[in-house]
C-alpha cells in the first residue's frame, strides 16, 4: 500500500469510529486468520466500509470486499478507493457475454483471500433481508473447506440512506455468528433459506 | 491552612485541586483493585466453584464508573491545562457522543436525514462557537428559539407525515439536554466575576462536584429503603433518599464556598437548586431509558449499539448546568 492509501485508510477508519462506533461483536466464531467468506445484509453503500473497519487489523489485510462494478469504478476517485484502500474484487451485476460473473470471486479464493459478500445483490430498503441470490450456494459447493460467516450490519441504514451525500453519526455494530456449512444433500433453496435465516436471527444476539 | 490557599496563586489553586482529585482517585482504584483480589481469593478458601455472585457484578460496576471518573478526571485536567477554547472544544466532543448515543437508541426515519445532519453539524458546532465567543444572550436562545423552529421545517421538507410530532420531539430532546444543557457548563468558564479572574474552573469543579456527591448519597441512601416513588420508571427514586443527596450536595456546597465567588449562604442556595434540577434530571432520563425499554444508555442495556453509556454519566450534568448557570448570572447580575 503507497502512502497515499495509508493515509486513506487512517482517515476512513478514523471516520467510520467516530460516527458510528464500527462495533465487532463476535458471536459464535472467534476473530481467526482463516480463509472465510463473510456474508451479510446490505442496506447501504456504506456496509462494505463498516465490516472493513470492525474487522481487526490483521483480517483487514486478508479480506476483500465484494464491489458492484457499475457503482465502484463510476468515477476515478471511486475505482482508486476500492482497488487501492479496500482491495475489493469487482463484479459485474449484469452478466456480459458467456463469461461467469462468480469468476472474479473464484479467482480470489482460489488465491488465498476471504471475501466480504452481500448475497441479497442489492441493496434493501425492508426491515428483513431480500431472497439471496445463487452466488452463495456456488461458492459454497466449489470450495468446501472456506469457512461461511454469517454477519448482521446493525443500523448502517441510519448513516447514510441511498440518495444522501452527509453522513450521521448514529451508533451501528456487526454482528458475526456461528459458521454454516453446506450439507451434502442439500439443495441450493434449502441452503440459501438457511443462510438468509442465520443472517436473521444475528439482529436478536 | 485557609491562609495557606490564599496565598497561592490561582493556578497553583487549581494544580492543587487536581492533585488532590487524581490521588482520590487513585486511592478509589487501588481499593478496587484489591477488591478485585479478595474476590479471586475467595473460591480457593472455601473449596466451593466461584460464582459471579452479587458483589463480583457490584465490583464491575463500580469499576466502570470509576473508569469513567479518571476518563472525565482527565478530560477536565487536559481543558483546564489547554485553556478555556481546548475546554470548550472537548464539551462539544462529549455532547457529540451523548447525541450519538440518544439518537442511537431513538428511531428516526429516512426523512429525518438532513434534520439529523443540521442537528450534529450544524446545531452542535455553532453553540459552542457562541459560548466560546461569550454572546451570552445569543447562546441562551439559539435553541430554544431558533433551532426550535429550523429542525421540524427541515424535517417537514423531508416529506414524511409518518410520527412527525413523535420523531421531532425527540430530536428537539436530544438536542435540549445533550447540546445546550451541556454547552452550558464550559459557558461557566466564561463568566466575569469580578476578583475571581483565572479561578474560573472552580465554578465548573463546584457544580460537577455537588450535583455527583448529591446523585451518590442518593444512591448509597436509597439502597435500604423500599416503595420507591415512581416504581416503573426508577426503582431507587425515594423522597428521603433525595432529600438526603440534596442535604449532602447542599452542604458540600457551603464547605466549597471559599474556592467560589460565593459566601457559604448564597453557595448553600446555588448548591441545592444544581442538585435539585441535577438528580429530578436524571430521573426524567431515567423515564425516557424505560421508554425505549433500556435501563442503561450503555452496552448493559443493549449491547447491539456499542454505547459506551456516557449520557449515564453526565445526564444529571446535562440538567443541573442551565439552572446552575442562570441563577448563577441573575443573582449576581453578570
Amino acid at each position: 500500500m503507497n502512502w497515499r492509501a495509508q493515509a486513506m485508510s487512517l482517515f476512513l477508519l478514523g471516520l467510520v469510529r467516530v460516527l458510528t462506533g464500527a462495533q465487532a461483536r463476535w458471536h459464535g466464531c472467534p476473530p481467526k486468520a482463516e480463509q472465510r467468506i463473510y456474508f451479510a445484509n446490505h442496506q447501504s453503500h456504506a456496509d462494505l466500509v463498516l465490516i472493513w473497519a470492525a474487522l481487526p487489523e490483521e483480517l483487514r489485510s486478508i479480506t476483500r470486499p465484494i464491489a458492484a462494478l457499475d457503482y465502484w469504478s463510476a468515477t476515478p476517485f471511486k475505482r482508486w478507493i476500492t482497488t487501492a484502500v479496500f482491495n475489493a474484487v469487482y463484479v459485474a451485476r449484469e452478466r456480459q457475454g458467456d463469461e461467469d460473473p462468480l469468476q472474479p470471486l473464484i479467482n480470489a479464493l482460489s488465491s488465498g483471500d476471504s471475501l466480504i459478500l452481500f448475497p441479497e445483490g442489492t441493496r434493501g430498503f425492508e426491515e428483513d433481508p431480500q431472497p439471496f441470490k445463487s452466488g452463495l450456494y456456488n461458492l459454497a459447493q466449489r470450495f468446501p473447506e472456506v469457512v461461511l460467516v454469517p454477519t448482521w450490519i446493525h443500523n448502517v441504514q441510519r448513516v447514510m440512506p441511498k440518495g444522501e451525500v452527509v453522513p450521521v453519526p448514529v451508533l451501528c455494530s456487526v454482528t458475526f455468528g456461528e459458521p454454516l456449512a453446506l450439507g451434502a444433500e442439500e439443495t441450493r433453496a434449502d441452503f440459501l433459506h438457511r443462510a438468509r435465516t442465520a443472517v436473521i436471527g444475528l439482529r436478536d444476539v | 491552612m485557609t491562609q495557606f490557599l490564599r496565598a497561592l496563586s490561582p493556578d497553583e489553586q487549581v494544580s492543587l485541586l487536581f492533585v488532590l482529585l487524581f490521588g482520590l482517585l487513585l486511592l478509589a482504584s487501588g481499593v478496587a483493585v484489591l477488591f478485585s483480589l479478595r474476590e479471586r481469593q475467595q473460591p480457593s478458601r472455601t473449596g466451593k466453584p466461584s460464582q459471579p455472585g452479587d458483589l463480583a457484578v457490584r465490583l464491575h460496576v463500580a469499576q466502570l464508573s470509576l473508569r469513567d471518573a479518571w476518563v472525565m478526571a482527565v478530560v477536565f485536567w487536559i481543558g483546564w491545562a489547554l485553556g478555556s477554547g481546548m475546554a470548550i472544544a472537548l464539551f462539544g466532543l462529549v455532547s457529540f457522543f451523548i447525541l450519538r448515543e440518544f439518537i442511537s437508541l431513538s428511531p428516526t426515519r429516512r426523512g429525518d436525514h438532513r434534520s439529523l445532519v443540521l442537528a450534529f453539524f450544524v446545531v452542535l458546532p455553532l453553540q459552542y462557537a457562541l459560548v466560546w465567543t461569550q454572546h451570552f444572550n445569543l447562546f441562551t436562545v439559539f435553541i430554544p428559539v431558533y433551532v426550535f423552529l429550523a429542525i421540524p421545517v427541515v424535517s417537514a421538507l423531508g416529506n414524511d407525515p409518518q410520527r412527525f410530532l413523535e420523531r421531532n420531539a425527540k430530536l428537539q430532546w436530544g438536542i435540549m439536554v445533550c447540546v445546550y444543557g451541556l454547552s452550558h457548563v464550559p459557558a461557566l468558564l466564561l463568566l466575569n466575576f469580578p476578583r475571581f479572574a483565572g479561578r474560573e474552573a472552580f465554578l465548573v469543579f463546584f457544580l460537577v462536584a455537588v450535583v455527583q456527591i448529591c446523585m451518590l448519597v442518593q444512591h448509597l441512601a436509597s439502597r435500604r429503603l423500599s416503595q420507591p416513588v415512581a416504581p416503573d420508571i426508577s426503582a431507587s427514586f425515594h423522597w428521603r433518599s433525595w432529600g438526603w443527596g440534596l442535604l449532602a450536595g447542599g452542604l458540600s456546597g457551603a464547605l466549597l464556598a471559599g474556592f467560589t465567588p460565593f459566601t457559604p449562604l448564597p453557595a448553600l442556595a446555588l448548591a441545592l437548586v444544581a442538585c435539585a434540577a441535577g438528580s429530578l434530571g436524571h430521573l426524567v432520563m431515567k423515564a425516557i431509558k424505560r421508554d425505549r425499554g433500556v435501563t442503561h444508555w450503555g452496552s448493559a442495556g443493549r449491547s447491539v449499539t456499542g454505547a459506551s453509556g456516557l449520557l449515564d454519566r453526565v445526564d444529571a450534568l446535562c440538567f443541573a448546568a442551565p439552572v446552575f448557570f442562570h441563577s448563577v448570572r441573575w443573582t449576581f447580575n453578570l
